[in-house]
């Protein structure tokens, strides 16, 4: 530690005002403050302070992701040996899946992060401020919403598109309107749908000599199966749950969302009460539909809730997206209000609409949109609920 | 300012055709006064016909059209339209011109009518033009009133072709219909390229529009209002 502190100090003059490489200035600052927690102490007066700074909580996050990464990695292989025919069961072949799926997966991490942090320090550097550290947690997020196919050069124009236009020009981390990752997601939904989406891009089946795929595989999701009404496609609640299916990356496992939930609300960087009202949003519209789906004879309807909510990203949305501190409401009222709609939306978007197989993405943008809104009348209602109190007092 | 009216001199004095004053007509709308990223109007064509240049490029001869005669006829008549009713005469005027534009359209590039008809028709509601007529032409004469119809449709001109160059180079790999990213790229003959379907989708219009407004505001402080 102590070589690595002097060696910090050594390099500062050069990069301080006057130094050779001022202009790096606010890079230095920001690689030093990641390996030192920065000495220098608020000296006007200060409100409540927390000894977590931001770094220390996106990384605490980034902590939270690596359940969903290194699980991504493993079923990434998987899903290519299982559509081979080789190392059916599980347990088979962990280190072969696991190497294959790092192998695919680590590029496409390297890019999202090489594009993210090289236009953010890009336009610290502009406009002269610190460089914030919100992408750290953006730029692990959007790899996991990827679908293992996506050509790199995709992920670097989601990526650059979601920072400037996402986050950038309304003022850098912070002050987006939109959740990052899931605009870069949206970006690529939109402009290269058949990369994005479909039943070729979730299964990686490129095959070495001797190889070839298994008869009659499919390499759409339980959502693309589900959408067009084949419901021996949809896996098994218990397969959901662990995660045993093609999708995005590091969505596909409920149980990995789970231990990435229990460390956010551990350490209370997560929002509880949004991961639960979204939960519940989701069990009442997958309630609704199985009350209703005997009726209108829609299969779709009739999955079971907990397998309804085990499928697709729901619990990834719920976990990493909806509880993004910055796009979400603020108030504790909103935060019910608004985790209600994105479960509720998501589960409505999926199964009525089969261009969007997946609603959640959506569902999320959707109410990111409405947060404001909702933050706006909750407190204005407690407002008009404390005036009428104070009149009666008086 | 009263009493000076009165002991003015009669004396008229000839401008010049293209005075300072006059080349401020045509150049400020380009820029600084530009209609559709400094003054927000005629968003809706922005967004509607950017797809392709070529329509693009129709839509703003169509709106030169409109706007450099409408102007100039409500100019002329500035003195005899009732104020009470001269809304009603200038959305005549501008009805008229633009189906004369309709018209001619499908008499010559039918197949450009087919694909922008229904925005030329559009025209009328066009707030550029509305705007100009009641801003400028019923208190200017001709011909200023002309030179502002032609520099404020170059102002929206530009930004539509700039728009449309975007759209169609990344959505369509065409310009004005011309292949230019070559078919060999594409994905389905073994490269690694896709259209970006963004592109087509009107929304991705109104992002370049703001990044058209976003170089020019950092260019030109003068031009962020103040909150």
């Amino acid at each position: 530690m102590n070589a690595l502190r002097k060696l910090v100090d050594n390099l500062k003059p050069s990069f301080s005002e006057g130094g050779k490489l001022e202009k790096l200035h606010w890079v230095f600052d920001s690689l030093e403050t990641f390996l030192f927690t920065p000495g220098h102490a608020t000296n006007t007066g200060s409100h409540i302070r927390d000894p977590i700074d931001l770094k220390r909580t996106m990384f605490m996050v980034i902590l939270a992701m690596v359940p969903c990464l290194l699980f991504g990695m493993w079923n990434v292989g998987h899903q290519h040996y299982l559509a081979l025919g080789q190392f059916l069961a599980p347990a088979d072949g962990l280190m072969d899946k696991f190497l294959f799926g790092a192998l695919k997966v680590l590029p496409i991490v390297v890019v999202s992060y090489g594009v993210g942090l090289g236009i953010e320090f890009l336009f610290c550097s502009i406009n002269k401020h610190p460089i914030q550290e919100g992408f750290l947690v953006s730029g692990m997020l959007i790899p996991l919403v990827m679908p293992v196919d996506v050509p790199l050069w995709m992920v670097a124009v989601g990526t650059a598109f979601a920072v400037v236009i996402g986050k950038e020009v309304f003022g850098g981390t912070g002050m987006n309107v939109l959740n990052v990752a899931l605009t870069a997601r949206a970006f690529l939904f939109f402009a290269y749908p058949t990369m994005m989406s479909g039943d070729k891009v979730w299964v990686n089946v490129s095959t070495a000599a001797g190889e070839q795929v298994v008869d009659g595989f499919s390499g759409a999701t339980s959502m693309g199966h589900a959408a067009v009404g084949n419901m021996a496609g949809v896996v098994p609640l218990m397969d959901s749950f662990w995660g045993l299916e093609a999708g995005s990356i590091g969505e596909t496992s409920a149980f990995a969302c789970l231990l990435g939930a229990a460390l956010l609300i551990f350490t209370g960087i997560g929002s509880w009460r949004i991961m639960l009202s979204v939960f519940l949003g989701g069990v009442a519209m997958a309630g609704i539909f199985n009350l209703v789906g005997p009726g209108l004879n829609n299969a779709y309807m009739q999955i079971p809730v907990m397998h309804q909510l085990m499928l697709g990203s729901f619990f990834f949305g719920m976990v990493f997206m909806a509880t993004d501190p910055v796009t979400a409401t603020q108030t504790s009222t909103g935060k019910w209000i608004y985790g209600f709609f994105i479960g509720l939306l998501a589960i409505l978007i999926r199964v009525v609409n089969p261009a969007y197989p997946e609603g959640m993405m959506l569902a999320i943008l959707f109410m990111n949109v409405m947060a404001p809104v909702i933050d706006h009348y909750v407190v204005q209602a407690n407002i008009k609920r404390r005036v009428k109190r104070a009149a009666l007092a008086a | 300012m009263s009493t000076e009216v009165g002991t003015m001199p009669e004396v008229k004095e000839a401008s010049p055709l293209f005075g300072k004053k006059e080349r401020l007509l045509i150049t400020d709308p380009l820029n600084d006064n530009n209609p559709i990223t400094v003054q927000v109007l005629g968003i809706c064509s922005a967004l509607a016909i950017t797809v392709k240049m070529a329509n693009a490029l129709v839509m703003s001869i169509s709106v030169l059209f409109v706007l450099v005669f409408g102007n100039m006829i409500i100019s002329a008549l500035r003195n005899t339209i009732p104020s009470r009713i001269r809304i009603i005469a200038q959305l005549v005027i501008c009805a008229g011109l633009v189906t004369l534009v309709d018209i001619m359209l499908k008499a010559y590039v039918y197949d450009v009518s087919k694909q922008v008809g229904v925005y030329v028709g559009l025209i009328i509601t066009n707030c550029i033009i509305m705007g100009r007529f009641e801003a400028f032409a019923m208190g200017n004469k001709v011909w200023p009133s002309a030179l502002d119809g032609i520099g404020n449709t170059l102002g929206y001109a530009w930004i539509l072709v700039v728009v449309a160059f975007f759209r169609e180079l990344f959505g369509s790999g065409t310009l004005m219909g011309f292949r230019v990213i070559p078919e060999s790229l594409y994905a389905t003959s073994g490269g690694v390229y896709f259209n970006n379907n963004m592109m087509i989708l009107p929304p991705m219009a109104l992002v370049l529009v703001g990044i058209i407004i976003w170089i020019q505001r950092a260019r030109n402080a003068k031009l962020i209002e103040q909150a």
